[in-house]
C-alpha cells in the first residue's frame, strides 16, 4: 500500500458514503450538503489524477455555484423543505435493483479488459497540463468549435432559466 | 500507484448511487441531484482515461471541462423549471407533475 | 548564509533529519515536517489575527473621530486578549431547532475558506510558505471564496432565525454575483504575466500591474470588498436592518470565528492586491537579500491594502441591494469583460515593443476606457435624472456648476 492508495481508498469510501446519503437522506438541505461533501470527494479524486485544473473548477463551479443553486431552490420551494415523509417513490426496490445491475454489468464489462490493471506513466518532465488544455481549448485543429458551441449552450440556458423563473406577476417594479 | 481500474470502478459505484437517486427520488430537486453524481461519475472516467492515456492528448480534460459547462446549464434551466412549476402547482413531487401542459 | 536566505527548507531540513535519524520512514516525516509547517504558518496568523481586532478598533476609532482602545496596556495592545477572555467565558448557546451538526460545522469552514487562501501566498522568492507553487493559483482564490459563501449560507440557515436566513441569501447573492467581476480581474494579471501562478505574476512584476492596470486594480478591489461582505457591501450583516444578518444567533467563541475570519480575510485581500498589482515581496531588489526582509515587506502591503478596504468600510454608507446587484451585472461584469478584452489585445498587439510602449500602452488604454465609462455614466445619471425631474433648465445647471 502507497500513500496515493491509502488516500484514494479514504477519499473513494468518504465519496460513495456521501453519495449514497444524498440519494437516501429525508431532508433535502442535508441532501444538498452531502452532495457538496460528494463533489469535494471528486475534487480530490481530480487532484490525484493530476488534474489541477479540474480539481479548483469542480470547487468553483459546483460548490461555489451548483450547490449553492440546489440549496436556493430547497429553501425557495419551502413547502418541502421540513417534509418528513417518505422521499422515496413506491417502487424504490426496483430502482435500488437496477442501480445494483448496472453496477454489477459496469464492473463485469470492465473486468475482462485487458488495459484494466494499467498504471500510470509518470508526468512528462516540463509538461504544463494547464498551458496545453488551454491551447487545446483554443486553438482551431483541436476544440475550439465545442468550445464555443459550450459558450453558446451557457448563454441560451441563462437566458432560458431566467425567462422560465421570471414571476411575471410581480413584474417589473419600475412599471 | 493506483491502477485504473480503481478508477473507473469508483466512478461506476458513483454513476450506480446516482442512477438510484434519479429513479427513486420523489421529489424534482433530489433527482437533479442525483444526475449530478452521475454527470460527476461521468467526469471521473474522462479524467482518468487522459491520465491514463495519452497524456499529451488532452481530449479527456477538454470533455470534462464541457460536461462542466453543460451541467451547469442544465442545473440553471432545471431548477428554473422546478422552481417555476412551483409557483403554478404548489408541488416539486415529481410523480404530482402528470399534466403534460398548463 | 543558507538561514539567511532559506530560512524555512533549513528547519524542514533539520527536522526530516532529526525524525529519520529517530527511525521514521522518510516519507512519514517529510508528512509531518510539512504538517509542522502547516500549523506554525497557522499559529502566526492567529497571532496576527489578534493584532487585526487591535488594529481594526484603532483605525475605526480614528476614521470616526475618537481615540479607540487606549486602557490595557501601550496604546490598549491588551486589548485584544480581553475581548477574546470575554468571548471564551461568554455562554455558548445553540437555539432550540437549530439544526446543530450544520450550525456548528459554519463557523469553522467560514475560518477555514480564509486560512486555506495562504497555502498560496508567496511569502519569499522561492519560499512560499509552506504551499506549493499552484499553476492555477488565481483560480484557487475563487474556491476557495466558495467555501466561504458555503459557510455563510449554512450557518444563516441554521441557525432556525428568519433575520439569519435573510441575511445570508442577501449576502450569497451578493458573493456568488460579485465573483464574475473577481474572476474577470484575476484574469488581468494572468494576461499581463502569462500564467495563474502566485511567483510567476510576481517575478514579471518589473512594472507594478497597478501601473499596467489601474482599472483592474480597482476592479478586483470593489470585487473583493463584496465577497469579504464589507461596508458598502455589508448585505448579509447590516447591523440597522438585520441586527448581524447570518450570524445573529452565534455567541461566544463560534461568533469570534466569524468575526475574525472576516478581519483575515481582509487581511489576505489586501496580501492580494499587494501580490496581483503591487509586486508581492518585491521592492528594489530588497527581496533578494533575504527572505527576513521579503516577508516584511508583504505584510507591509497587505497592511495598506487592509487600510484600503477599512477605509472603504468606514468612510462609505450601506448600498441598497437592488442597486448593489444592477451596479454589478449592469456596470462591473461588462467593464470588466471589456477591460480583460482591451488587456489581451494590447498585450497581443505590443508585447514585442518595447517595455516603455507596451506599459504606456496598456496605461493610456485603461484610461481610455476608463473615461468612456465615466462619460457613459454621466450622461446615463443625467438621463435617469431628467427622467423623475424632467429636463433640466439650463440656466440652473449653468448656475449649480
Amino acid at each position: 500500500m502507497t500513500t496515493a492508495q491509502i488516500i484514494f481508498l479514504v477519499v473513494a469510501a468518504v465519496t460513495l458514503g456521501s453519495a449514497f446519503m444524498v440519494v437516501t437522506t429525508r431532508n433535502l438541505i442535508h441532501a444538498a450538503l452531502w452532495l457538496v461533501a460528494t463533489l469535494f470527494g471528486v475534487a480530490v479524486m481530480y487532484a490525484l489524477l493530476d488534474a489541477g485544473f479540474l480539481a479548483v473548477v469542480q470547487v468553483v463551479v459546483y460548490i461555489g455555484a451548483i450547490a449553492i443553486l440546489f440549496i436556493f431552490a430547497v429553501m425557495l420551494t419551502r413547502k418541502e423543505m421540513r417534509d418528513q415523509g417518505p422521499q422515496l417513490n413506491s417502487g424504490w426496490w426496483m430502482s435500488a435493483l437496477l442501480a445494483v445491475l448496472t453496477f454489477g454489468a459496469l464492473v463485469s464489462m470492465l473486468w475482462g479488459w485487458k488495459d484494466m490493471e494499467k498504471v500510470a506513466m509518470d508526468m512528462p518532465v516540463g509538461f504544463d497540463s494547464v498551458s496545453a488544455l488551454g491551447d487545446a481549448l483554443i486553438s482551431p485543429n483541436a476544440f475550439v468549435l465545442p468550445f464555443e458551441v459550450a459558450s453558446v449552450l451557457l448563454l441560451a440556458a441563462l437566458v432560458g432559466a431566467v425567462y422560465v423563473a421570471f414571476n411575471p406577476r410581480h413584474g417589473d417594479s419600475r412599471k | 500507484m493506483i491502477p485504473l481500474s480503481w478508477y473507473l470502478i469508483f466512478a461506476a459505484g458513483l454513476f450506480s448511487l446516482g442512477l438510484f437517486g434519479v429513479l427513486a427520488r420523489r421529489n424534482a430537486v433530489a433527482i437533479l441531484l442525483g444526475v449530478e453524481l452521475m454527470l460527476n461519475a461521468v467526469n471521473i472516467n474522462l479524467a482518468a482515461f487522459w491520465r491514463y492515456g495519452n497524456i499529451t492528448n488532452m481530449a479527456g480534460q477538454v470533455f470534462a471541462i464541457i460536461v462542466f459547462a453543460v451541467a451547469a446549464a442544465e442545473v440553471a434551466v432545471g431548477l428554473a423549471l422546478v422552481i417555476s412549476v412551483y409557483r403554478r402547482h404548489n408541488t416539486v413531487t415529481a410523480d404530482e407533475i402528470d399534466m403534460l401542459k398548463w | 548564509m543558507d538561514f539567511l536566505k532559506d530560512p524555512l527548507k533549513l528547519a524542514a531540513d533539520w527536522l526530516i533529519g532529526l525524525m529519520t535519524g529517530w527511525g521514521m520512514p522518510e516519507g512519514v516525516a517529510t508528512g509531518v515536517a510539512a504538517f509542522l509547517g502547516i500549523f506554525v504558518l497557522i499559529a502566526i496568523l492567529m497571532v496576527i489575527d489578534i493584532f487585526l481586532v487591535w488594529l481594526e478598533r484603532k483605525v475605526v476609532a480614528r476614521f470616526q473621530d475618537r481615540i479607540g482602545p487606549n486602557r490595557l496596556g501601550p496604546f490598549g495592545l491588551i486589548q485584544p486578549f480581553a475581548d477574546i477572555i470575554k468571548l471564551l467565558i461568554k455562554e455558548d448557546i445553540t437555539p432550540a431547532n437549530a439544526d446543530k451538526v450544520v450550525y456548528n460545522l459554519a463557523p469553522m469552514l467560514s475560518m477555514m475558506s480564509v486560512l486555506i487562501l495562504w497555502a498560496i501566498i508567496p511569502l519569499a522568492p522561492n519560499i512560499l510558505g509552506v504551499g506549493v507553487d499552484l499553476n492555477v493559483a488565481a483560480l484557487y482564490i475563487i474556491a476557495a471564496g466558495a467555501i466561504g459563501t458555503l459557510s455563510i449560507i449554512m450557518g444563516g440557515w441554521s441557525s432556525n432565525n428568519k433575520f439569519a436566513l435573510l441575511g445570508a441569501f442577501r449576502q450569497v447573492a451578493v458573493m456568488v454575483s460579485f465573483e464574475i467581476p473577481m474572476v474577470a480581474s484575476l484574469l488581468i494579471p494572468t494576461v499581463l504575466a502569462g500564467s495563474m501562478g502566485m511567483n510567476a505574476i510576481i517575478e514579471k512584476q518589473n512594472i507594478w500591474f497597478f501601473i499596467l492596470s489601474p482599472l483592474g486594480a480597482l476592479i478586483f478591489l470593489i470585487a473583493a470588498i463584496a465577497e469579504l461582505g464589507r461596508a458598502p457591501f455589508d448585505m448579509g450583516e447590516a447591523e440597522s436592518e438585520l441586527i448581524s444578518g447570518y450570524n445573529v444567533e452565534y455567541s461566544g467563541m463560534k461568533f469570534g470565528m466569524f468575526y475574525a475570519g472576516e478581519l483575515l480575510h481582509a487581511f489576505t485581500f489586501g496580501g492580494f492586491w499587494g501580490i496581483l498589482f503591487f509586486g508581492g515581496y518585491r521592492f528594489f531588489g530588497l527581496e533578494d537579500v533575504s527572505p527576513f526582509l521579503s516577508i516584511p515587506i508583504l505584510l507591509f502591503k497587505a497592511v495598506i491594502g487592509y487600510w484600503i478596504i477599512m477605509w472603504v468600510k468606514y468612510t462609505m454608507m450601506r448600498i441598497r441591494i437592488d442597486h448593489m446587484l444592477a451596479f454589478n451585472w449592469k456596470f462591473l461584469t461588462p467593464l470588466s469583460f471589456a477591460l480583460l478584452v482591451v488587456t489581451a489585445l494590447v498585450h497581443v498587439l505590443f508585447k514585442d515593443a518595447a517595455p516603455w510602449v507596451y506599459g504606456l500602452s496598456m496605461f493610456l488604454s485603461n484610461l481610455i476606457l476608463g473615461w468612456i465609462v465615466v462619460e457613459f455614466l454621466r450622461r446615463y445619471s443625467r438621463a435617469e435624472r431628467e427622467k423623475v425631474e424632467g429636463p433640466a433648465k439650463p440656466a440652473i445647471e449653468a448656475a449649480g456648476h
